[in-house]
């Protein structure tokens, strides 16, 4: 059984990585950076999965990227729970345009 | 046979992350981001993560990327325009463009440096011929124990504020 190189998991796991910041610097939209922030979260989980492979009897880098995942979940229904508040008060999902605390 | 799924794979997660990056439309973009999620897990799969990929399909494309599409249907604003193309447009500055191409470039030339230049030794044998759901419980309920709970905490705060964010609380009242 030929094994991929590790390089070649941690090049991946760079190339979804800078897109993902790419992503959350262009995108002008609240949703559109939480994609972003989505795919980078993804990315360093492809890298502590790769190194875990070498790691067979207790599997540290697995059960990170678990909770990685766990975390990942909770944030991502906080944040939209912000959004659709900021959304209902602004009635814009522009970040440029919310500059103000209190309205 | 296995280098041909891996990099097909990884060529199907970069090229839909690429899509994500360049497209207008956002509803586009979050479907786009379910073959990334796809790709991700099978990558997973093939670096004998059985479990995590299993996980990543259920959390991510069954929970999170249907909680950003309803969140995108829900912040959309109403185009009176019968033009299907138009809706969830969201438009970038070019200076935003500029800056997101420079930052992400020079992020993934700096990763590759440091990845082409550091020299791996790798310890442990790696036999990955086998399921790891039994010594990913084990892990958990023995010397991760502490994580875990603190990771349920986290899930009921998270869930507790979220409903709590998102009640319908009428500003004009």
């Amino acid at each position: 059984m030929n094994m991929i190189p590790i390089q070649h998991y941690l090049l991946v796991g760079a190339a979804l990585f800078s897109i993902g910041l790419a992503i959350a610097i262009t995108k002008r939209h609240f949703i559109g950076i939480l994609l972003g922030i989505e795919l980078m979260l993804n990315a360093v989980n492809i890298n502590l999965v790769a190194f875990s492979r070498h790691d067979p009897e207790k599997l540290s880098g697995q059960l990170f990227s678990l909770f990685v995942i766990v975390v990942a979940a909770a944030e991502v229904t906080v944040a939209l729970g912000i959004i659709l508040r900021v959304y209902g008060r602004f009635r814009t999902v522009d970040p440029d345009e919310v500059s103000e605390l209190k309205k | 046979m296995e280098a041909a799924a891996f990099y097909g794979f990884s060529v199907l997660s970069i090229a839909a992350a690429f899509f994500i990056l360049f497209s207008r439309n956002l509803i586009y973009a979050a479907f786009a981001l379910f073959l990334t999620f796809l790709g991700v897990a099978a990558l997973y799969v093939l670096a004998g993560a059985d479990f995590l990929g299993v996980a990543q399909i259920m959390i991510y494309v069954g929970g999170i990327l249907v909680l950003l599409i309803f969140g995108i249907m829900l912040t959309h604003k109403p185009d009176k325009r019968d033009n299907a193309t138009a809706h969830n447009k969201i438009e970038i500055p070019t200076k935003r463009e500029i800056w997101g191409f420079l930052l992400g470039t020079g992020f993934f030339v700096f990763l590759g440096r440091i990845i082409f230049l550091s020299d791996f030794k790798m310890a442990g044998n790696s036999n990955n011929s086998k399921s790891t759901i039994k010594t990913i419980g084990v892990e958990l309920m023995t010397s991760h124990l502490l994580p875990f709970e603190i990771a349920g905490i986290l899930l009921l705060v998270a869930l507790v504020g979220a409903a709590y964010l998102a009640l319908n609380r009428n500003p004009a009242s």
